[in-house]
């Protein structure tokens, strides 16, 4: 596969804050890319730059092979903001028509509207969406170009699980068609579901990339066993455990063993839940638990 | 489509359909500025100006009348265009102390010229009145293109900063970023969205008062046209230059009323800037609502053709140019 988006050593430092210091970072044709991150952590800056709307302070984003400033980059590339604003007043259809117009090349705008389910809404004022219908719609703005790359930021926060689940649906689809995907979220599941690779960002610096089960198979040799806090209160376990409000997860690299240890203990398995690393102790592992602003 | 075209309509749907806006524009700013026009146009000026024939200062020593307080004298070297200054009450009489008995001329629709009628006849009792020949302005007339004027100013300086500001403050401006759409092409789109909208509402304004008020129109309907538009372009393209690097509403308001508000005492909205300080005829000419006054009234009251307010016309499209492209060069979709 092709490197389709690359940058090399990118900077954005504002006079008080460095807000990306020194990212890089490849993106192969049609595959989909999820930048994870605490608040504060640089990725939205990151794809800002990315997508070509922040100047970098220094370093150099190539597309295709050239820099971005060389190449019909805008034409080609499209965007979904967590909360995009659009003109008041405007039906989806209007706003579908609106962007169709900006590009040279588009998409027919009659399959977006089926491909994103938009037909029951096309003719209402945007801002009488609901979450789920408002993201669609910006999906569908952001897909009006045909483009070869489409930058997706935090699209389902604020959804419902079903109108994530949908979500999701749109995008593997959009993914098996063979646009390339860049990602950011909050959500692990959907970034395990969805990215080919992530890239965990922290103080302005990629801390770690790579395909999800690699990443978790190069920080974790152990399985998680988990039980409820209440179970294990008052007694003394000699294995490596780490309390969390209402459990206790038991960090495990035999689990027969472990488990054989807790019978021993006398403790009822009753609620006994064994589970593999996810990429949310991932995360928490090289970001730290420390509230962010 | 073109972006051009798209964005042109996509900005006149939001006007159209924003119903509020639209009444208050379509109904109650025409409602004032008609409201404020009938009020005035039977209410005296508080500012007397005599033109005298002849060298003033040479006169004022064997003519008391000329020593009259809160009467301004000026010179006026010519009588055809003394006369016209008297129709159009840029002058509230008209003077000549050479003549034995005093010859003066005034328009009898002047409030003003009466009054400064009877201070002269306190002076020299035996003095003649002279036909003012044509039709007379009244001060309707010459008021309602000001005001109308002002409506246009306040309008354009306005709703294009405003819009631009909201469109930047709700990210929709980084959203366009996004799109291969140039920053001309947007910044013309609201442009011409507005005109359409403010031109709309003049002519409503203006059909109004021509029926209302039996506004004087003696020119081409479509050269005032010409004028009015051009006008509101030129006065957005101000506007424009003020929003274009701007987050702030509040700072944008204190912009446009420190623009406003000179602009519209200085452009001779409510008085002739005849006698004023040359220095302040110099820069209003620098304020687009003073060329655009100048061509409408050479247009409804004089009958003038295009090629008679060449220069106002000139002076607007110049800065539309101006505004335009220094707007384009300044624009920043977003302020990071």
């Amino acid at each position: 596969m092709s490197v389709i988006l690359s940058a090399r050593a990118l900077r954005k430092h504002y006079p008080k804050v460095k807000a990306v210091d020194g990212v890089s970072v490849d993106v192969e044709e049609g595959t989909c890319l999820g930048l994870l991150g605490p608040n504060g952590a640089g990725k939205s800056t990151t794809v800002e730059m990315l997508e070509g709307l922040v100047t970098p302070t220094s370093g150099e984003i190539q597309f295709r092979g050239k820099p971005i400033a060389e190449t019909n980059y805008r034409d080609r590339v499209g965007i979904q903001f967590q909360n995009t604003a659009l003109q008041d007043f405007l039906t989806v259809r209007d706003n579908l028509k609106l962007f169709a117009a900006l590009y040279r090349r588009t998409s027919s705008i009659d399959s977006l509207i089926e491909a994103c389910r938009l037909e029951e809404f096309l003719d209402r004022d945007h801002r009488k969406l609901s979450g789920g219908q408002r993201q669609r719609m910006l999906l569908a703005i952001a897909l009006i170009n045909d483009p070869d790359l489409v930058f997706l930021d935090e699209p389902t926060t604020g959804l419902d699980p079903q109108a994530r689940r949908n979500f999701w649906e749109l995008v593997l689809e959009i993914k098996r068609r063979g646009t390339t995907i860049v990602l950011t979220t909050h959500y692990m599941e959907e970034a395990y579901l969805l990215c080919d690779e992530i890239g965990i960002m922290d103080h302005g610096r990629m801390i770690a990339s790579g395909a999800p089960a690699q990443l978790l198979a190069d920080h974790f040799n152990d399985t998680v066993l988990e039980l409820p806090a209440i179970e294990v209160d008052g007694r003394e376990l000699e294995m490596p455990l780490v309390r969390k409000t209402d459990r206790v997860e038991i960090l495990s690299v035999d689990v027969n063993r472990s488990v054989q240890q807790l019978i021993a203990a006398g403790l009822s398995l009753t609620h006994l839940k064994i589970r593999p690393r996810t990429l949310e102790d991932l995360y928490l592992h090289l970001t730290g638990t420390e509230l962010r602003s | 489509m073109t972006p051009l075209f798209a964005m042109i309509r996509a900005r006149m749907l939001e006007i159209l359909r924003d119903r509020a806006a639209l009444t208050w524009n379509l109904v109650f700013a025409p409602m004032l500025v008609i409201g404020v026009a009938m009020f005035v146009s039977n209410e005296p000026q508080k500012v007397l100006k005599v033109g005298v024939l002849g060298d003033v200062p040479a006169l004022t020593a064997s003519n008391p009348f000329l020593k009259t307080d809160a009467v301004d004298f000026l010179p006026q070297p010519d009588l055809d265009k003394a006369i016209d200054k008297v129709k159009r009450h840029s002058l509230d009489l008209l003077v000549d102390l050479n003549t034995q008995p005093v010859h003066y001329w005034m328009n009898d629709d002047s409030a003003k010229g009466r009054l400064v009628q009877s201070l002269l006849k306190a002076q020299a009792p035996d003095a003649e009145l002279q036909t003012v020949t044509g039709s007379q302005i009244r001060y309707a007339d010459w008021l309602v293109p000001g005001l109308l004027g002002v409506n246009i100013m306040f309008s354009c300086l306005f709703s294009m900063c405003h819009v631009i500001i909201k469109y930047r403050m709700s990210g929709y401006l980084k959203r366009l970023k996004g799109t291969p759409l140039r920053a001309i092409e947007f910044l013309a789109a609201q442009l011409v969205a507005c005109t359409v909208l403010i031109v709309l509402v003049a002519a409503i304004i203006f059909t109004a008062c021509r029926i209302l008020l039996h506004l004087r129109m003696e020119g081409s309907y479509l050269d005032l046209l010409a004028v009015v538009t051009l006008g509101a372009m030129s006065i957005m393209s101000m506007s424009l230059v003020l929003s274009v690097r701007s987050a702030s509403q509040e700072l944008a308001n204190g912009m446009l009323n420190l623009i406003s508000w000179p602009m519209m005492i200085m452009s001779g909205v409510f008085f002739s800037l005849d006698g004023a300080p040359a220095f302040i005829q110099k820069l209003a000419a620098f304020f687009p609502l003073t060329h655009m006054l100048t061509a409408a009234r050479a247009v409804m009251l004089d009958g003038a053709g295009l090629h008679d307010i060449a220069y106002p016309v000139t002076a607007m499209v110049g800065m539309i140019c101006v505004y335009l492209a220094v707007g384009a060069g300044l624009f920043r979709w977003t302020l990071d």
